[in-house]
């Protein structure tokens, strides 16, 4: 992975309620210290004098209390524990709350090329804004060569060899008032335990799809802004695959067959593609079975239970009549 | 599998063209072909993919075969990096 500084956690292009309305007041010049690790310190101790197990590779936050106790140690002239705090190697400073830190401070990060940042939120919501994007960053990826669609809100990662189909399948689902999330290549990330998180490679060629024959097509110029998303939850994997007359489909779609993308189980469907076959129509159907099991309906295990109701009432009302 | 260095000599780098005509040369062949940069990876036959590269003049790249005519694959992508794509 890339190194990720400072300066990248300045640029980020945040929004919503994920918008950390960072900005640099001082120590510009260390704005390449490189952030390592998704968690943050409050230097409550460290500025008291107690050093031990400082978590210096940690993003410094200073809440209140940390900003009226170095007030009150400027105050009081009383600056060798800030002193030594500057000489650790921390990311950088953070005030919450929009809080100007004195100039004394401000020298002192300065001259150790600390960069200090501040922002208008609270030091709770900050925090948590901060962990979020920092989990974002440092979550485990993978790159996949795929289509990325939604269906019906589910969703779907549809892969298979290349000129199997995948891009034209995607385009009539979208052409079907699907959304697209991205062509061709699809970065996944595993946040918060088991969420897969999945979007296009890069910013600047998004939404674009090569359909063979056409070329590359800009599918936000063509079928409008509704037809596109940045990115959504991998909740359903659909392979497609040659018609292999060898092989055995599933026929009743009892068993529940699942793929793992990052240590994360995801169901999965085997689709085999031949001519005259609906593709996108089995496709958005395999999306609504998904959102039904997530419901709590399993359409093949309820069929079966009818199956062997239905058995045990005709077998009684023979047996009655004898 | 085998593995092989190119550098991208043309001064444009890897824009649409030369991603095409990657991938017309990568679909001659059965094998899978796989271009890395750093720690990405894509799919040698995938447009898209290889636009997303993002590999610019003088990017040093992997070219990674696997299957029965990998060493034609290589050889005949190593002469498309060599000769730039044929655009200078």
């Amino acid at each position: 992975m890339k190194k990720f500084t400072i300066l990248d956690l300045l640029g980020l292009d945040l929004k919503e309620n994920d918008a950390l309305q960072l900005k640099c007041i001082a120590g510009r010049a260390g704005l390449g210290r490189e952030i390592t690790v998704a968690y943050l310190d409050r230097p409550g101790l460290a500025l008291a004098g107690y050093f031990d197990n400082f978590a210096y590779q940690r993003i410094q936050v200073f809440g209140r209390g940390e900003f009226a106790y170095i007030k009150k140690m400027i105050e009081e002239k009383n600056t060798d524990s800030l002193e030594r705090f500057f000489s650790f190697p921390f990311p950088c400073c953070i005030f919450p709350y929009g809080a100007e830190p004195e100039e004394i401070f401000i020298q002192m990060a300065e001259n150790s090329r600390c960069p200090i940042l501040q922002s208008p939120l609270t030091s709770p919501e900050l925090s948590q804004r901060l962990i979020r994007v920092l989990e974002g960053i440092f979550a485990p990826q993978q790159v996949m060569h795929a289509v990325f669609v939604e269906v019906f809100g589910i969703g779907v990662l549809i892969k298979g060899k290349s000129g199997v189909g995948k891009s034209e399948a995607a385009l009539e689902l979208i052409e079907r008032g699907h959304r697209l999330i991205a062509d061709d290549l699809v970065e996944i990330k595993r946040v918060s335990g088991n969420h897969l998180e999945g979007k296009g490679g890069n910013v600047f060629l998004a939404h674009h799809m090569e359909i063979r024959g056409l070329g590359i097509i800009n599918i936000t110029h063509l079928f409008g802004v509704g037809a596109i998303r940045d990115s959504k939850q991998v909740q359903l994997i659909v392979n497609l695959e040659d018609w292999d007359s060898e092989k055995v489909y599933d026929r009743l779609g009892s068993s529940e067959i699942t793929e793992e993308i990052l240590g994360v189980q995801v169901p999965c469907v085997d689709i085999p593609v031949k001519p005259g076959r609906n593709t996108p129509i089995i496709i958005e159907t395999a999306a609504m079975n998904e959102r039904l099991k997530r419901m709590g309906y399993y359409s093949a295990r309820e069929f079966n239970q009818k199956v062997i109701r239905w058995l045990e009432t005709d077998t009684d009302s023979e047996n009655s009549l004898k | 599998m085998i593995e092989k260095a190119v550098t991208v000599k043309n001064r444009a780098g890897i824009h649409a063209r030369p991603a095409a005509n990657i991938v017309k040369t990568a679909n001659k062949f059965n094998c899978e072909i796989r271009i890395k940069k750093d720690n990405d990876e894509i799919n040698a036959k995938s447009i898209m993919g290889i636009i997303t590269l993002a590999a610019a003049f003088k990017t040093e790249l992997i070219l990674v075969a696997d299957g029965e005519d990998e060493q034609s694959a290589v050889d005949a992508l190593f002469n498309l990096f060599e000769n730039k794509f044929e655009e200078e």
